[in-house]
Formats: C-alpha cells, sequence, structure tokens
C-alpha cells in the first residue's frame, strides 16, 4: 500500500531530475487506452457469450416439444397429455395455443397467416423437473404406444451449442491475454526508447550517486501512472462503445445485450488496474535491465 | 584513502600508463599535470569508479573498487566530490537544483535548502541560483560544479581542469576556494595542465605536484 501511494504522490524532487519525455510518453498512453478499449470489448463479448450460452442451453435442457401429426384428433392429444403427466420428471405438459403456433412461425411466415389454412403438426410444451426425465425411456414407450408422435428434447443443439460457447469463451480469453501481453510489449520497447533518450541525464545521476533503483523510480512512476490514466480513458470509451451497440430483444432470454451484468462490472474497474501493473512490472524490468549496462 | 596499486589502463588494447602507483592520504592536496592526452582524466576517472583498473588495484576508502556492486559504487561516490572536466549538469534544472542534486538523488532533499544558500554564498552564485547551468559563464558554471562537489560534505574532493576555460582572476578564485576546503582537512586531487596555477598556490598549501607523462607518474619539483 505504501508502495503504491508512493507511486502515487512520488517526491516532486525525485520526478524533476529526469525531464518529460515527449513521444514516448503520449504513445503510451495511447497505447495503453487502445489496449484497455480492446480489452474491454474482448471481456464484454466474453462474458456475454458465455451468459448467452448458459442461458440457452439451461433453457434447452428444461424445455422439450411432442410433435403429433397433422391433423391429430383430441383423443390423441389427451391421451399424450396423460401419457407425459404420468412421466416420472415432467413437471407440465400443455398443448401450445393456435395463437402460440402462430407466433412461432411469424418470423418465416408472417404475422397474418391463418394456421388452419396450414398443415402445422400439433405441438405439446413439456416443462422437465430440475432433476430431469429419462428422455430414451419416454421415447421408448412412445413408440410403443404412440408411433406417431415425436419427442424433440433438443438433445441435438445442445451438444454443440454448449461446446461452441466454450470455444468462443476460450478465444475471448486468450484475445484478452494477447492484448495484454502487447500492451506489456509495447511499455517495454517505449521504456527503452525513453531511458535511450535520457542517457546523458542517467549518467549525470549515476556520477553524482544516484542507485539504480531511484534512477528507475522516475522512469516506473511516469510510465504507470502513463498507462493507468490511459487504460481508464480507454475503458471509458470502450464502455461508451458498448453503449452504442443497438439493443437487442432480450425476451425470452434468447439474445442479450453485448455488456457487463452483476459482477461483471468489476471488470471496468481491474482493466486499468491491470494495465498499471503491467505497466510498473515491464518498465521496471525494462528500466533495471537497461540500467545495468549503463555506466 | 584512494590507493592505486600497479595499475594499468589503456583505450582499444593501447596501454595509457601501466603498473601506475600512488596513496592519497587524507587530508593531502595534490596537483596532477602532464600534457594534453597524458591521460589525467582517466586516472581521476578510476579514481571514483567510473573506470575499472585493467590490472592492479585501485582502493577507494581500503575497499577494492572491482568489488564493488552497482549500488556500492554510488554510495562511494557520495563520499567523493568530483568536478568533472565538463561539468556534467542536467540542462533542464536550475543552477540551484543542480548543486542540490547530490542531496537530491541521496533522499536528503531536506537538507538541500539548509546547506544551499550558504554554499551558494561561498561560491558567489546567490544571484545566479534560480538560472539555467547553460546561462551561466564558464567560471560560474565551475563554481557551480565546484558546489556540487562539496555539498555531501565529502572528505574527497577531485577536480579535473577546473580552471579550464577561466580568466586569470576566476581561476585564482576557485583555487582558493579548493584551498579553504583543504585547510578544513579535505583530501584534494585537482588536475591541471596549466603550471602557473600551481606555482601561485603552491607558497599556500603543502602541496605535492605529480606529473603524467609517457605512462610514467613521478614527481614533479624542479622546474616548479
Ligand atoms: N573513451 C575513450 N575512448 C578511447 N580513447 C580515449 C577515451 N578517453 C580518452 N581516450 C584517449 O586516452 C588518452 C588520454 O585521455 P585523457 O585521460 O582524457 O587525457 P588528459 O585528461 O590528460 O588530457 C587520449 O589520447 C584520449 O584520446
Ligand atoms: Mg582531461
Amino acid at each position: 500500500m505504501k508502495l503504491v501511494l508512493d507511486l502515487l504522490i512520488g517526491d516532486a524532487q525525485s520526478d524533476r531530475v529526469v525531464p518529460p519525455t515527449g513521444i514516448a510518453a503520449r504513445l503510451t498512453v495511447f497505447v495503453a487506452g487502445a489496449m484497455a478499449f480492446l480489452a474491454v470489448l474482448a471481456v464484454a463479448l466474453t462474458l456475454t457469450a458465455a451468459r448467452v450460452a448458459d442461458a440457452w442451453a439451461n433453457e434447452l435442457a428444461q424445455a422439450a416439444t411432442l410433435r403429433l401429426p397433422v391433423g391429430a384428433d383430441d383423443a390423441l392429444v389427451i391421451a399424450a397429455l396423460n401419457l407425459l403427466e404420468t412421466t416420472p420428471g415432467i413437471a407440465s405438459a400443455r398443448v401450445l395455443s393456435d395463437a402460440e403456433q402462430a407466433a412461432l412461425l411469424a418470423p418465416w411466415l408472417g404475422a397474418d397467416i391463418g394456421l388452419d389454412e396450414l398443415p402445422v403438426p400439433r405441438l405439446i410444451a413439456i416443462v422437465a423437473e430440475d432433476q430431469g426425465y429419462d428422455a430414451a425411456g419416454l421415447r421408448a414407450r412412445l413408440t410403443g404406444e404412440m408411433p406417431t408422435a415425436v419427442l424433440d428434447d433438443h438433445g441435438r443443439w445442445r451438444a454443440p451449442l454448449v461446446q461452441a460457447a466454450s470455444r468462443v469463451r476460450l478465444v475471448g480469453w486468450f484475445s484478452f491475454l494477447l492484448i495484454v501481453a502487447a500492451m506489456a510489449a509495447m511499455i517495454v520497447l517505449a521504456a527503452h526508447a525513453s531511458l535511450a533518450a535520457h542517457a546523458q541525464v542517467i549518467r549525470v545521476l549515476r556520477l553524482v550517486g544516484a542507485r539504480d533503483v531511484y534512477i528507475a523510480r522516475a522512469f516506473v512512476r511516469r510510465f504507470t501512472l502513463r498507462t493507468g490514466l490511459g487504460a481508464i480513458g480507454g475503458v471509458i470509451i470502450g464502455l461508451l462503445a458498448l453503449e452504442l451497440l443497438p439493443d437487442a430483444d432480450t425476451a425470452g432470454g434468447f439474445l442479450a445485450n453485448v455488456g457487463f451484468e452483476g459482477a461483471g462490472w468489476l471488470w471496468p474497474l481491474v482493466i486499468p488496474l491491470l494495465a498499471a501493473i503491467v505497466g510498473f512490472v515491464a518498465t521496471r524490468a525494462a528500466a533495471m535491465a537497461r540500467l545495468r549496462d549503463q555506466t | 584513502m584512494i590507493e592505486l596499486d600497479n595499475v594499468s589502463y589503456g583505450y582499444r588494447g593501447q596501454p595509457l600508463f601501466s603498473q601506475l602507483s600512488l596513496e592519497l592520504a587524507p587530508g593531502s592536496f595534490h596537483f596532477l599535470t602532464g600534457p594534453s592526452g597524458a591521460g589525467k582524466t582517466t586516472l581521476l576517472r578510476l579514481c571514483y569508479a567510473d573506470l575499472q583498473a585493467q590490472q592492479g588495484q585501485v582502493r577507494l576508502f581500503g575497499k577494492d573498487a572491482t568489488r564493488l556492486d552497482r549500488d556500492a559504487v554510488a554510495l562511494t561516490r557520495r563520499r567523493i566530490g568530483v568536478v568533472h572536466q565538463d561539468c556534467q549538469f542536467l540542462d533542464h534544472l536550475s543552477v540551484a537544483e543542480n548543486i542540490a542534486l547530490p542531496l537530491t538523488v541521496s533522499g536528503r532533499v531536506a537538507e538541500a535548502a539548509a546547506n544551499l544558500s550558504e554554499l551558494l554564498n561561498w561560491v558567489g552564485l546567490a544571484e545566479q541560483a534560480h538560472q539555467l547551468p547553460q546561462e551561466l559563464s564558464g567560471g560560474e558554471r565551475q563554481r557551480a560544479a565546484l558546489a556540487r562537489a562539496v555539498i555531501m560534505s565529502p572528505d574527497f574532493i577531485i577536480a579535473d581542469e577546473p580552471t579550464g576555460n577561466v580568466d586569470w582572476e576566476m581561476s585564482q578564485r576557485l583555487m582558493t576556494l579548493l584551498t579553504e576546503l583543504n585547510r578544513m582537512g579535505k583530501t584534494i586531487l585537482i588536475a591541471t595542465h596549466d603550471l602557473n596555477l600551481i606555482r601561485t598556490i603552491k607558497s599556500g598549501v603543502s602541496a605535492r605536484v605529480l606529473r603524467l607523462r609517457g605512462g610514467l607518474l613521478d614527481q614533479a619539483g624542479a622546474e616548479l
């Protein structure tokens, strides 16, 4: 904590011994800002993808439909409902109304279709209890008692969806790591450039008895503050950019707004801090390595 | 205090001097003379660990200079005040800040204010304290460099051509300052090629004059 305070407040006199840097300083602020911007987007997309995939997978895991053939009569529907309600693990089963079926088809066929004119199967929505039901057993029973009914438990969709989601997550975190690494590399380069530009200043400081840590601190302090401030700017712009993305229709949890939710909001706070830490470590390593080579 | 024991040094494989021995006792006053290019600056740099002997041993305050790590070198330099041939100021700091620099970098900023005004008066730079070093005349720069060299109250003071680029009257003033320091018990080593200067000051202090020529160091006497 004391180190952080020292770093932030510093000692004005020791700061003055190294003249303000020109281009390397501004580049560092820019790089930190740009990288923080990208980091915010990468993390937001990753978190959102994970959230959406979780929602989908959960929804699909609990919901299933039983499809009865086109023109199925009411007796068959009632028999099917009976069969489903006596199956352990199924919480409820309900015939979709015409309006609900029309709503399902509306995106494909338009809102003003008459269901009567179409050969549409009757659908029964099944809601499972939390522990789930034995889909294979139910299927076997249906084959015996009701061969025309088809159980769709979305299993075919779920596995690839969950897999795709975990890939997206992996790629997202990998991008984040790359962004952090690229930022560290750029800061090391900028720190080396700055140290090289100040070789004569460093020589004078050494001649009057300055220790390496003292000289390094003057550089490290600046680069840490610059990366931290640049990153705060980048995060703010990143959050604004996320605000500007069009709102998705979140009803039904099928899509989600790209952004942060709940504990995810820690990330915009963590990113500048992380940038400052990266700036600190990278500059310190660069400075100590370079000073060791200079008399 | 400072001992050179059979020290050799040269650039690019060409030996400048070899097997050179010298002992600077506490409180002594030495002049180092010799033609330009003889190696005076090189010899002085060995004395504040800016260069390391290629052969032989340099002992600074009893410690082998080659065994000092970078931090130890820094701490040793705080005990040696150096007036460099080219002054070595930081151009973006004021004269006062440059003079206080050794205190600043040793974390003794608080002491700077107290010592500074006294020191500025001593070298006659009170008026110029807030100017930049490049705005000073040659003589003023040399006096500022001397003030910086003594601000840590070092026991040992090295001056490399402190009267170069300085008129006669000013070099007299600088020499007076250095002899004052010697009377306060400081050990002094001054490199200069100006024999007239040595002649005028020799009566005031008991100085030894060393001459570096052709890679050899000997006592000068007769021609002074
Ligand atoms: N860094 C260096 N690299 C190569 N040659 C040098 C270097 N410094 C000094 N010399 C050479 O060493 C010789 C002695 O230099 P120096 O010690 O400055 O002599 P002086 O101070 O007596 O004039 C000169 O010939 C000079 O050119
Ligand atoms: Mg010289």
